[in-house]
C-alpha cells in the first residue's frame, strides 16, 4: 500500500465550494482568517431578513481587527469572536445544543477549522448534508498517525515527521469526518533505511 | 434472489374487526415455532391464494418486535382496490393456513436520532406501533401525531392514548382537529428524525415542509403504501427467457412475471424501494409509471420500468428478463 | 467429526501451519486461470461437506490458536474494537446468529440454552459457560459485540442502514488487511473503500451496495477475496505496518515457498434482524506456498493469476517486492496442463 504513492480516488473527504445560502431557520457561521470574507460575501447578497437568523463565530488572525469590525457590522442576530478554534468549537456546540431542526452550518476556513466544526456538527446531531464548506487560507492538513494516534496538527509536507513517534508519515488521502483528520502511514515501513524527500505541499 | 423467494408457512390465530373498515389478523408460525426477529417499521409481503389468482400484498407489522410468538398486521378495505384487501376480509378466517416472507424494513428508525418524531395518517399507523413499542423498550424519545377522518375510523387510536399518553396527539378531521406541520417541524431540537407514514398527500405534505424548513433529506423518512393500480390487460415479452406472457387488470407486471417462473428482485413491491428496476429491450407504446423510484429522464427514456406498480399499454413492450 | 485444535502462533515464531487434512478444504480464491475485481458475490448455502462453506460459521483446526492471537491485538489495543454508541442492538443479533448457529453446526463443542431471554452459553473449545439476560448488557463481561467477537474466527464488522447507504459504525477487528477500523468508524460505503483502486471506476462499489441494501434476512452471501501476506501473521494492520512491513524484505528464492502465505478472505454478509444492520464477517485463511502447490491445479492456476496480475493491482496488493521472485518460484508448479474449472482441488 503505502510504498507507493499512487494517486488514490478521494472519496472520503468532504465537499467543498462557494458558500451558498440555504433554506433554514437559523444559520450559523464559523469561520477563520479570511474565511470572514466568505461570510461578508454570503451576508451582503442576501435577501432581507436573513441576517436575523444568523449567528456567526469567528477566529481571527492575532492582529488582524478589520475584519472583526466588518463582520460585527452585519448587525447578525449573534457574533463573537475568540482567539482559538478550539474555543471556537467549544462555543459552537454550545450554540448547536439549543438549536432546532432546520438550522445550517456554513465553514469558511482552514482545513483545520473546517474538519473539527463538521465534526462537532454530526456530534449535535446536525447532519454533514446540513454543512457547507469554503476553504480559505491555508491548506495545511491535521493528520492522524496511524501507528501511535498522535494527532499532528498544520501539516504541510508530504511526508511528514510524527513528532511522537518518529515515523516518516505519507499523509493519504483518506479523510475520516468523525476524527477530522487525514491519514497518516509510514511510508518507509518496508525498508526504513530508505529516503524519501520530504516535499511542502499543503500550503 | 428476493425476501419471498423463503416464505413462512403461518395458521391465522386471531382475525379482529377494529372498525367498519379495518380488521387486524394475527398469525403463527405453523409448528409453533418463533417467528423471526424484527425491527419497528418493518412489512411482510402476505401471499393469498384467491382461486387460481395468486396476489401478494407488503403490509407493515404493528406487533411487538420483542414478542416473537405471533405477528399482526392491519388491513384497510379497499373496495376499488385490485381485490387483496377484499380477499383479507371477506376469506381470511382463523385457522386458515397462508404464507408470509421474513420481514423486510425500509422504514427504520435512525437508532442515532435525539428525538423520534412519528406522523402517522389513517392506516399509516401500523408501522409506528412496533416502533414505539421498540423505542419505549430502547428507552428512545419519541412523539406519535396521528391524523384520521374521525375517531371511529382511527384504529387503535384509543389504545395508543392510554398506553403512551402525552407521547401521543392526536388530530381528527371531523371534529376540525388539524396538525399544523409547520408549527410541529419548526419547534424540533437538532437531531430529531421526522417519520411519516399515510396518504400520498400527506408524506408529500411532510416532506415539502420539512424540506423548506431546512431539515436535510436524511432526516426525513417516509413509507408509501401503494398497492399495484390496476387497469387493463396486456401482453410483454420476456427476452432472455423468450416467452411471452399475460398481465391481467387486477394483476401486477411484477405478479405475472414471478407466475411465468421468471425470477426478478424485489423487496416492498409499491414502487419505492428500486429492487424490481428492470431494463426495457423495446417498446411501442406507453407506459404509465407508478412508482416513486425512477428519475424523469429514465421515464422520459422509456428504458427503465419498475414492474411492480408499472403498467403498459400499446403494441410491444419487450423486457431485459 | 472431533476438531484437534492446534497449538501455534501466528507472531513471533510463526509455529502457524495447516495439517495436511486440512489443506483441500481451504478456500482457493480463483475459480479461473485469470483474476479481475468483481462482486462475485453468491448465496452462502450449505455447499460441499468439509469446506469451509458447510457451515455459516466454519470452525476450523486454528479457532483456539486464532482465539489467542485476537486478545493479546486486543489487549495492546483496545482501538481494534470499537462500536458507536447506536450499534448495541446490532451486537445483540450479532450475538445471537453466532451462538444459534454454532450451537446448531457444532454440537459437540457449543451448547445454548434459551429460556425467554434467560440464556446459558457453552463454549467448550474456550471453556467458557456463562449465563445472561439477553438485550441486557450489564449481565455480560463487555459490549455484546466484543464477547461473542471474541469467540468467533475471523474479523467482524457490523453495518447500520440508512439513508440508502451502509455505515461501518462497529467492528472487532484483529486480523485485517490493511485498514485501520479507528480511523474509518463511522465512514460509509464509498468513504471506506475510498482508498481501493479500480474497483470506483468499474462500478463495483454501487453495484455491491446496491446488492447489500437489498439483502434480506435468512439469506446470507458470500465471497473470496485475496491477497499475499509474509510470513502467517494475521495482524497486518497499518497500526503495526512498521512491525510486519519490514518481513517483505526477508523473502528470498530459497524461503519463499514457506515465507508468502496466500490470504484469502471468506467475506459473508447477514441481515440482523433487530438492528436492520449488516453484519459482515471477514474470515482469514492463511495457506504456506508450499502447502498452496501440494494441489496440482492450484500451483498451476496461482502461477498465471500472479503472473498476469495487473500492475495496479500489484502495488495495491503490496507484492511489488517480490512480486518477479514468486513468479519465478511458482513456474516451476505450472506445467502449461489446463486447469478444471471452480476452486475445489482436483
Amino acid at each position: 500500500m503505502s510504498e507507493s504513492l499512487i494517486e488514490e480516488r478521494f472519496l472520503s473527504r468532504l465537499t467543498d465550494g462557494p458558500l451558498a445560502i440555504a433554506p433554514g431557520l437559523a444559520h450559523y457561521f464559523v469561520a477563520d482568517a479570511s474565511g470572514a470574507e466568505c461570510i461578508i460575501r454570503v451576508a451582503q447578497s442576501a435577501p432581507k431578513g436573513f441576517i436575523e437568523k444568523v449567528h456567526i463565530l469567528y477566529v481571527p488572525t492575532p492582529g488582524e481587527n478589520a475584519l472583526i469590525t466588518a463582520l460585527y457590522a452585519l448587525g447578525a442576530k449573534q457574533f463573537e469572536h475568540v482567539p482559538t478554534i478550539d474555543e471556537a468549537i467549544i462555543k459552537l456546540g454550545d450554540w448547536l445544543s439549543d438549536a432546532k431542526m432546520g438550522s445550517q452550518l456554513y465553514l469558511a476556513g482552514t482545513e483545520g477549522l473546517i474538519g473539527k466544526a463538521v465534526a462537532k456538527g454530526e456530534e449535535c446531531g446536525l447532519d454533514h448534508t446540513a454543512v457547507q464548506c469554503e476553504q480559505r487560507g491555508s491548506l495545511a492538513r491535521r493528520v492522524q498517525c496511524v501507528h501511535c494516534k498522535t494527532m499532528i496538527e498544520n501539516v504541510t509536507t508530504q511526508p511528514t515527521k510524527c513528532p511522537s513517534c518518529d515515523l516518516l508519515l505519507l499523509v493519504r488521502d483518506h479523510y475520516s469526518r468523525r476524527l477530522a483528520a487525514f491519514q497518516g502511514v509510514c511510508i518507509n515501513a518496508e525498508d526504513p533505511s530508505e529516503v524519501v524527500e520530504i516535499k511542502e505541499v499543503f500550503k | 434472489m428476493s425476501a419471498s423467494d423463503n416464505l413462512i408457512p403461518v395458521i391465522v390465530s386471531k382475525v379482529v374487526e377494529v372498525n367498519s373498515i379495518i380488521k387486524r389478523f394475527e398469525f403463527k408460525h405453523i409448528n409453533g415455532d418463533a417467528l423471526p426477529a424484527f425491527s419497528g417499521g418493518a412489512h411482510i409481503v402476505v401471499e393469498m391464494i384467491d382461486g387460481a389468482t395468486k396476489r401478494k400484498n407488503a403490509y407493515s407489522l404493528m406487533s411487538s418486535p420483542f414478542k416473537l410468538g405471533q405477528y399482526a398486521i392491519s388491513v384497510r378495505r379497499e373496495d376499488d382496490g385490485r381485490g387483496g384487501s377484499k380477499f383479507m376480509h371477506e376469506k381470511v378466517v382463523p385457522g386458515m393456513e397462508m404464507k408470509i416472507s421474513a420481514p423486510v424494513n425500509l422504514f427504520a428508525l435512525d437508532l442515532r436520532a435525539k428525538k423520534h418524531l412519528m406522523i402517522a395518517g389513517g392506516i399509516g399507523i401500523t408501522p409506528f406501533m412496533a416502533q414505539m413499542t421498540q423505542a419505549t423498550e430502547l428507552g428512545l424519545p419519541f412523539e406519535l401525531h396521528y391524523a384520521a377522518r374521525s375517531a371511529s375510523q382511527a384504529a387503535y387510536m384509543g389504545s395508543l392514548k392510554a398506553q403512551f399518553g402525552d407521547a401521543v396527539a392526536c388530530y381528527c378531521a371531523d371534529i376540525g382537529d388539524r396538525l399544523n406541520l409547520e408549527a410541529l417541524l419548526s419547534d424540533q431540537p437538532l437531531g430529531t428524525h421526522v417519520y411519516v407514514c399515510g396518504p400520498k398527500g400527506m408524506i408529500e405534505a411532510v416532506v415539502q415542509t420539512a424540506t423548506n424548513l431546512g431539515w436535510p433529506a436524511a432526516h426525513i423518512h417516509f413509507e408509501h403504501f401503494l398497492s399495484p393500480p390496476m387497469g387493463k390487460a396486456f401482453s410483454v415479452h420476456l427476452a432472455k427467457a423468450g416467452i411471452d406472457i399475460d398481465v391481467g387488470p387486477e394483476q401486477s407486471l411484477l405478479e405475472a412475471i414471478e407466475a411465468s417462473g421468471t425470477p426478478v428482485n424485489c423487496l416492498c413491491r409499491a414502487g419505492a424501494c428500486g429492487q424490481c428496476e428492470t431494463q426495457i429491450v423495446a417498446c411501442d407504446g406507453d407506459i404509465t409509471h407508478n412508482d416513486h423510484w425512477l428519475e424523469d429522464d429514465q421515464r422520459a427514456s422509456k428504458k427503465f420500468i419498475m414492474p411492480c406498480v408499472s403498467r403498459f399499454s400499446g403494441k410491444r413492450l419487450e423486457l431485459d428478463l | 467429526m472431533t476438531i484437534q485444535f492446534r497449538n501455534e502462533t501466528f507472531r513471533n515464531d510463526f509455529t502457524y501451519a495447516n495439517s495436511p487434512g486440512n489443506i483441500p478444504r481451504f478456500p482457493f480464491p480463483f475459480p479461473e486461470d485469470e483474476y479481475m475485481y468483481s462482486t462475485n458475490v453468491e448465496p452462502h448455502h450449505a455447499t460441499r461437506v468439509g469446506s469451509p462453506f458447510e457451515h455459516g460459521f466454519d470452525v476450523d483446526e486454528h479457532y483456539v490458536a486464532e482465539m489467542k492471537d485476537r486478545a493479546l491485538v486486543l489487549a495492546d489495543d483496545p482501538g481494534r474494537c470499537q462500536a458507536l454508541p447506536h450499534m448495541e442492538t446490532a451486537g445483540w443479533d450479532f450475538v445471537e446468529l453466532v451462538m444459534v448457529s454454532k450451537a446448531r453446526d457444532y454440537p459437540d463443542l457449543f451448547e445454548l440454552t434459551m429460556e425467554g431471554d434467560q440464556w446459558h452459553w457453552i463454549n467448550k473449545p474456550l471453556q467458557i459457560d456463562d449465563k445472561f439476560t439477553f438485550g441486557d448488557a450489564s449481565t455480560l463481561p463487555c459490549h455484546p459485540m466484543e464477547y461473542i467477537g471474541r469467540q468467533v474466527q475471523g474479523d467482524h464488522a457490523i453495518l447500520d442502514q440508512r439513508d440508502g447507504n451502509l455505515w461501518l459504525d462497529a467492528g472487532i477487528i484483529t486480523a485485517q488487511a490493511d485498514w485501520s477500523l479507528d480511523f474509518d468508524v463511522g465512514m460509509n460505503f464509498f468513504e471506506w473503500h475510498a482508498p481501493v483502486p479500480l474497483a470506483h471506476e468499474l462500478g463495483v462499489f454501487q453495484r455491491a451496495l446496491k446488492f447489500l441494501l437489498s439483502l434480506p434476512q435468512g439469506q446470507p452471501s458470500r465471497r473470496l477475496n485475496w491477497t499475499l501476506t509474509v510470513n502467517p501473521r494475521l495482524d497486518t494492520s497499518p497500526e503495526n505496518y512498521p512491525k510486519w512491513g519490514p518481513d517483505k524484505l526477508s523473502v528470498t528464492p530459497d524461503n519463499i515457498g514457506e515465507k508468502i502465505h496466500l490470504r484469502v478472505e471468506l467475506q459473508t454478509f447477514w441481515r440482523l434482524p433487530r438492528s436492520n444492520a449488516i453484519l459482515f464477517p471477514i474470515r482469514t485463511y492463511l495457506m504456506a506456498m508450499n502447502e498452496v502447490v501440494t494441489q496440482p491445479k492450484w500451483g498451476r492456476r496461482l502461477h498465471r493469476v500472479i503472473r498476469d496480475l495487473r500492475p495496479e493491482l500489484v502495488e495495491y496488493k503490496g507484492l511489488s517486492r517480490y512480486h518477479p521472485m514468486l513468479v519465478e518460484w511458482l513456474s516451476k508448479y505450472d506445467d502449461g496442463a489446463p486447469t478444471s474449472p471452480g476452486i475445489f482441488p482436483d
